[in-house]
C-alpha cells in the first residue's frame, strides 16, 4: 500500500477515535441530562464519520475496487441519531428530569 | 388501472435505487435491474400509508442542503468537542421557536438538521405544528440563535418543499 494512503487512513481513524472519546468525555462532564444528548448526537457522528471513511479508502486501497458500502452506515447513522436524541428529549421532559439551574427558559408542561 | 402502475413516490424511489447500489458496493448488472425492482416495487407496496406526498418545488436544491448540513455536522462536531474539554460552564437553554414550515416532513426535515448541528437538539413539536422547542447547550442570545436557524436552514427548505 502507499505510503500517503497509509498515512490518509491512520488520520482519518485517529480523527474518529479522538472524538468518539470526546463524546464519551461529554457525556461524563457535562452538567445535565439535556446537556448530555449533545454529545453522542454530535460529537460521535463526526467520529464514526473519520472512521467509516477510513474503512472506505483502507478496503479502496487494498483490494483496488471502490467500496462504499460502508457509507451507508453514516446515512443510516444520520437519520437515526436525531430521532434517539428527540425521543429522549421527550421522555425526559415527561418524566420531568432536574436540570442545572444555569438552565434558561422552559420546556412546556406535557 | 396504468395510473397505479407508475412510481408515486419518485424522490422515494430514487433513494431506494441508490441504496441498494452502495448495498451492492457499486453499479453492476444484476443490481441495478433488482433496485429497479425494489425502486418500484417498495413505494407500490407502502403507497397507502403515506397520508399525502410531499410536493418537491425545487427538489435540485436539496443536494445542496444536504452538503451545507454535512459541513455543519463537522463544525458542530468540533465546537461541542470544545465545550466538552474547556473548564467552563455550558450555559444550556430551552428556546421556542416559532415555525413558519407547514409541511410534517419539512419539519421534520428541520427538527432533524437541528439536532445534527451546533449546540441544539430539537427536543418537541408543539400539536399544532407551531412551534419547535429546542434545547440549546451553550446559548449566549437566544435570539441570535433562532435568527440562526431561520436564515441558515429553515428559509432553503422552505425554498424546496412547498
Amino acid at each position: 500500500m502507499q505510503a500517503f494512503a497509509e498515512y490518509l487512513i491512520a488520520g482519518l481513524l485517529l480523527i474518529g477515535g479522538a472524538f468518539t472519546l470526546i463524546g464519551a468525555i461529554g457525556l461524563a462532564r457535562l452538567p445535565d441530562f439535556f446537556a448530555r444528548l449533545h454529545a453522542p448526537t454530535k460529537a460521535t457522528t463526526l467520529g464514526v464519520g473519520a472512521i467509516m471513511l477510513g474503512s472506505v479508502a483502507y478496503f479502496t486501497v487494498s483490494e483496488g475496487q471502490v467500496h462504499v458500502a460502508e457509507i451507508l452506515i453514516t446515512v443510516f447513522l444520520f437519520l437515526t441519531a436525531p430521532v434517539s436524541a428527540n425521543i429522549l428529549a421527550k421522555a425526559a421532559m415527561h418524566i420531568g428530569v432536574a436540570r442545572t439551574p444555569e438552565t434558561h427558559g422552559n420546556p412546556w408542561d406535557q | 388501472m396504468f395510473a397505479r402502475l407508475g412510481f408515486p413516490q419518485p424522490f422515494l424511489s430514487l433513494c431506494l435505487f441508490l441504496v441498494w447500489q452502495l448495498l451492492n458496493d457499486g453499479f453492476s448488472g444484476g443490481s441495478v435491474v433488482m433496485g429497479a425492482i425494489l425502486a418500484w416495487m417498495l413505494p407500490q407496496l407502502t403507497r397507502n400509508f403515506w397520508p399525502e406526498r410531499p410536493a418537491l418545488l425545487k427538489g435540485w436544491l436539496l443536494p445542496l442542503y444536504v452538503l451545507r448540513v454535512l459541513w455543519d455536522i463537522v463544525v458542530a462536531s468540533i465546537s461541542v468537542a470544545r465545550l466538552v474539554l474547556s473548564p467552563r460552564k455550558p450555559r444550556p437553554a430551552f428556546i421556542s421557536y416559532p415555525l413558519t414550515l407547514e409541511h410534517p416532513l419539512a419539519i421534520t426535515m428541520l427538527a432533524s438538521t437541528i439536532s445534527l448541528t451546533p449546540g441544539t437538539v430539537s427536543a418537541d413539536v408543539s400539536d399544532d405544528q407551531r412551534i419547535l422547542l429546542i434545547h440549546a447547550l451553550d446559548a449566549e442570545d437566544e435570539q441570535a440563535i433562532i435568527e440562526t436557524i431561520r436564515s441558515r436552514y429553515e428559509k432553503p427548505l422552505q425554498e424546496i418543499f412547498l
